[in-house]
Formats: structure tokens, C-alpha cells, sequence
């Protein structure tokens, strides 16, 4: 193992140049900056326009969600993740859900877990098309952002359909779904899927042989397997450096083991190989989508939650008829339910890499602790690696290559 | 071509300097480039090409305060960036437009807690409240719509009107 890592803090590189230790020129890129893809507060030394070192200033964004979360029960705390990785809301409920039904033990109808799979991954299309849509943006291509916001919208309309929000879903609840997937829902993603493979080419004949695309992103911002392991670097941003580790094989849940699927790794680990790599996930995704929604026609309608009346409420028509139903509803809303003391983690593939969910419970119906391994805070830590010797412009494509949320990083 | 077609020979137009004024304001109005968190991927998608926001002569956002006209303040504002969204504000030139979009920059939305400042109004004088979590893209021009309306009755001495509520109802779920 080579000598280790460290990532700087702004005070270690503002205070020598306060003091005027440093030949270096300190700059201040954000809060407020147009390719901080959010609040993100960069301190920059500069030697000349080559970067010398950067620290990242995160917190603008802290929401206190974890906190806030210890003070509502399990199955109201649902909506507050969906607000942390604001670009995959529903991976997010996924997680947190996939917690808390480890704490508790129960199990998920079939219909419940197919759907999951299938709404997650088309949470991936459409968290990678902002993705790439930005990405170019900062690089000055304009056009891919039109191209990439026309078929999210096609997404969030099918998310729409089915929840009845466009992005903040809460759509996945502790024990399976919200509830049952509409009539038309088949139809609908099945329209989706014939065309987005062709749309996923039109990106490619936009960016991938592209000169100007190539000269910004090839050979920049290279990191090595060795070193993005070391830094805890997740998702595309570490299978671009060619180590094909995917939580969807590696540890599957939510029955991803049951589908074919393949995890595209790049080779040189820079921000043209993240960027194949996510390209190719999409297709990927496309390929998990239509597995998905035959296994839903195959399967029928059926329960969307689970049976476990500790946990999922009594059916609406048992509601009305049983007085015992009603007072069992009323009691699980407003008590909420009790998980035995103890702890559980769980980690899924959200579209930035490995988000894992804590949960502690004491026994009473509200968290004790939840805390969330955030993969875009983590990979930011990588950034003044992967910046020093580059010059500023590069250190603008490298922050979109990263695709760092920080509605996730500050939660 | 165009209008001269429609009303023959324009040699002389009479109007009041405030509608030429207010006029002109509405139709050239540069947004901030400034977005805080999910409400900003709305606005991205108020200007993608769906909701096409160019329509309203409002797609060229200015990511420097100092050649902008209106702040769309989407998203929580946390207390660490209260002061920096107070200092891009007195930065923009006068005039000066705010729109709070969404429920956090409204009130706080659902975080009523330690780390977000309870709507931000208390850092900035808002004109427009748009509701919703995240509220749509429609809602959004709707609440720019609006403020032109708004910006066309302003008076040329300067006072300001009381800013103005856009509620939604909830979406109404099978």
C-alpha cells in the first residue's frame, strides 16, 4: 500500500495563505457557482491555472434529515429520504425501507419486489439522463440537456402514474408498496422501452466520438483501482477504473440475483471511461426494465404489501366492514409499530454507489438512530486527488463526473 | 412582417412610460442560475425542452447575480447558506424580483427543524410563493406569469405590491 490519502480542509488551505506562507493564489469556487451541480463550496489553491489542492466545504445544504427522522416513526420517516438524493428518490426509499424490514423481519410479496426492481431502475435512467444532461452542460453542449430532459420527462410521467408525484414518489413503504400499480402502467413502460434504446444512441452519436467531448475528458481526472478503493470511491465512478463491483451482484436484494444483467466497467479510470460506463448502465437498465415488466404480465395481480397485519394495515375493504380493522389502522397510524430492539443494515446500487441505511430501534415505534452512508459525500473525498496538477477547467468536468447530489452529501 | 402587417403604419405610439417600462422588464427577465435542491431539477425541467421556458423570454439565467433580475430561490435554504443567499440578493441591481419555489423556500416545508431557515422570507422580501414538493414545472411558470402581471402594474415610483401565494391542491390519488 502506497503512503495515504488525505483530503485537505479549507482551513489548511486558507490559513498559510492568510498568513502569506504561500507563493499560491487561494480561490473560492462556490457556494453559488453554475457547475457546483448544487451548494458546493470549493477551496482552490492555485498555482498559476493548475490546481494545487483542493478542499471541499460541504454542510450548505444540511437538512438535519437524520435527526429529523428520530422524531418521527418508521413509516413517516419514509418521506424525508426521499428528499436526501433528490435525483433517485426512490433508491432511497428503497434502502430505508430495506432497513427497517431487516429490523423487523418480514417478507415482500412478489408483485412488491418486482416492482421495486423495475421503478428503481428506471430511477437510475433517469437520475443518469440529469446526470448527463449537466455533464455536457458544463462542458458547453448545450443540445444533450434538451435531448436527456425529453425522456426523463417520460420517466417521471410513468412515476407520476404510479404515485401520483413526479419526483418525490414515497413510493416504496416499509412491507412493499404505497399501493397497487395501475392498469395502464404495463403499457406505458413497455411505450418507454421501445424507445429508449434508440435514444440512448442519439446521445452517443452526440458525445462519444466527439473531439471537443474527447480532448475535455479523456486522460482527465484519472484515479487508479488502488486509490479509489482506498478512498471509498462507489458506483460508475469506481467500476470506471475497472473493478466490477456492483451491490446488485455483489450482495443482491430485492431479487436482482434472479435477473441477467452484466456491470460495464471502464479501464483508465477518467472522466471519459465514467462516462461509457454510465452510458452503458443505462442500456443495462433498459435490459433490467423489460425483464422486469414481463415477470409483472407473467405474474398477475396479487398483494403489493406485506401480510404481517403488525406491520401493513388491514385492506381498505376490511376497514369499513370490521370495527377491529378500523381501530387496528387508526392504532398502526398514529402509534406506529414497535421493531424489536436491535440494528440493521442494508446497502443498495443507488445511481451514485453504495447507499447504505443504519437503523438502531430501542424498541419504541420511533427510530433510535438512522443514518445513511451517502455515496456522494464519499466520493467527493476523491476530488483533490483526482484535481491536483489539472487545471481549473478540468476540475469543472471532473465535479460532473462525479455526480455528486448534495442534497445526499449535506443530507 | 409581424406587426405592422396587423396594425398598418406605427409612426407614432401613444403609451404611459410605465407600461413601456414594465413591458420591457417582463419580457427580458434573467433568472439567477440558482438552485439549492430538488425544487432546482424542476426548474432545470421548466426549462428543458417540455415545458420550454423560453417562451417567456426567461431561459437565459445568469449564473452572476450582478446581471440578473430574478432570484427563483429553489429549494431548502440551510442556515449556513442563509447569508450567502442574502449576499447574492444585495448583489443583483435594483430591479429585483424574488420567487420563492417550493414549500421549503415558502415555509420550511416539512423540515421544521434546527438546520433550515423557516421560509426565506426571512432573509430576502419575496413576491411570489409557489407551493408544492417539488411544485411542477407548470406551477413554476404559472408563479412567473405571475410576477410579469405583477411587474406590469408596478408603478414608476417605485412602491411595491404584496407579494402573492400560489396554492395547488394536492393531487388526488386513486
Amino acid at each position: 500500500m502506497a503512503e495515504p490519502i488525505t483530503v485537505p480542509t479549507p482551513q489548511q488551505i486558507i490559513e498559510p495563505a492568510i498568513a502569506g506562507r504561500t507563493e499560491t493564489m487561494v480561490l473560492n469556487m462556490g457556494p453559488h457557482h453554475p457547475s457546483t451541480h448544487g451548494v458546493l463550496r470549493l477551496v482552490l489553491e492555485l498555482d498559476g491555472e493548475v490546481v494545487v489542492n483542493v478542499a471541499p466545504d460541504v454542510g450548505y445544504l444540511h437538512t438535519g434529515i437524520e435527526k429529523t427522522m428520530e422524531s418521527k416513526t418508521y413509516q413517516k420517516a419514509v418521506v424525508l429520504t426521499d428528499r436526501m438524493d433528490y435525483l433517485a428518490p426512490l433508491s432511497n426509499n428503497l434502502c430505508y425501507a430495506l432497513a427497517v424490514e431487516k429490523l423487523l423481519g418480514v417478507e415482500i410479496p412478489e408483485r412488491a419486489q418486482i416492482a421495486r426492481v423495475l421503478l428503481t431502475e428506471l430511477q437510475r435512467i433517469s437520475s443518469h439522463l440529469v446526470w448527463l444532461g449537466t455533464h455536457a452542460l458544463d462542458l458547453a453542449a448545450m443540445s444533450v440537456f434538451l435531448y436527456a430532459f425529453r425522456e426523463r420527462e417520460q420517466i417521471l410521467d410513468i412515476f407520476e402514474l404510479v404515485s401520483g408525484a413526479r419526483m418525490m414518489t414515497s413510493y416504496f413503504r416499509i412491507g412493499g408498496l404505497a399501493y397497487d400499480l395501475p392498469a395502464d402502467f404495463i403499457p406505458t413502460v413497455e411505450q418507454f422501452l421501445a424507445i429508449m434504446p434508440s435514444r440512448i444512441d442519439e446521445y452517443e452519436d452526440l458525445l462519444t466520438a466527439n473531439p471537443l467531448w474527447l480532448e475535455r475528458t479523456v486522460g482527465v481526472g484519472v484515479i487508479d483501482a488502488q486509490s479509489a478503493i482506498a478512498l471509498g470511491l462507489t458506483g460508475a465512478n469506481l467500476r470506471a477504473t475497472g473493478v466490477a463491483y456492483d451491490v446488485r451482484k455483489a450482495m443482491p436484494y430485492s431479487g436482482y440475483e434472479t435477473y441477467s444483467f452484466e456491470i460495464p466497467i471502464g479501464k483508465n479510470g477518467d472522466i471519459y471511461d465514467r462516462y461509457r460506463v454510465r452510458m452503458a448502465e443505462m442500456r443495462q437498465s433498459v435490459k433490467i426494465v423489460q425483464q422486469a415488466t414481463e415477470r409483472l404480465r407473467e405474474l398477475g395481480p396479487g398483494p403489493v404489501v406485506t401480510s404481517n397485519r403488525k406491520v401493513a394495515p388491514p385492506p381498505k375493504h376490511e376497514i369499513t366492514e370490521s370495527m377491529e380493522s378500523l381501530i387496528h389502522h387508526f392504532k398502526l397510524w398514529t402509534e406506529g409499530f414497535k421493531p424489536p430492539r436491535g440494528d440493521a443494515y442494508v446497502s443498495i446500487e443507488s445511481p451514485r454507489g453504495i447507499l447504505g441505511c443504519y437503523v438502531v430501534s430501542d424498541g419504541s415505534p420511533k427510530p433510535w438512530r438512522v443514518h445513511f452512508r451517502a455515496p456522494s459525500f464519499i466520493n467527493l473525498q476523491s476530488l483533490a486527488h483526482m484535481a491536483k496538477g489539472r487545471l481549473v477547467a478540468d476540475l469543472v468536468a471532473l465535479i460532473a463526473s462525479l455526480d455528486p447530489v448534495l442534497g445526499e452529501v449535506d443530507r | 412582417m409581424g406587426i405592422e402587417e396587423k396594425a398598418g403604419n406605427l409612426g407614432i405610439v401613444t403609451t404611459t412610460l410605465e407600461t413601456v417600462v414594465n413591458w420591457g422588464r417582463t419580457n427580458a427577465m434573467w433568472p439567477l442560475l440558482f438552485g439549492l435542491a430538488c425544487c432546482a431539477i424542476e426548474m432545470m425541467g421548466a426549462q428543458a425542452s417540455n415545458y420550454d421556458l423560453s417562451r417567456f423570454g426567461m431561459e437565459l439565467n445568469r449564473a452572476s447575480p450582478r446581471q440578473a433580475d430574478l432570484m427563483i430561490v429553489a429549494g431548502r435554504v440551510s442556515r449556513k447558506m442563509a447569508p450567502v443567499v442574502r449576499r447574492l440578493y444585495d448583489q443583483m441591481p435594483e430591479p429585483k424580483w424574488v420567487i420563492a419555489m417550493g414549500d421549503c423556500a415558502a415555509c420550511g416545508g416539512i423540515f421544521n427543524n434546527y438546520a433550515i431557515v423557516q421560509g426565506v422570507d426571512e432573509v430576502v422580501p419575496v413576491d411570489v410563493y409557489v407551493a408544492g414538493c417539488p411544485p411542477r414545472p407548470e406551477a413554476l411558470i404559472d408563479g412567473i406569469m405571475m410576477l410579469h402581471q405583477k411587474v406590469m402594474r408596478e408603478k414608476i415610483n417605485g412602491k411595491k405590491e404584496a407579494p402573492i401565494r400560489i396554492e395547488h391542491p394536492l393531487v388526488q390519488v386513486k
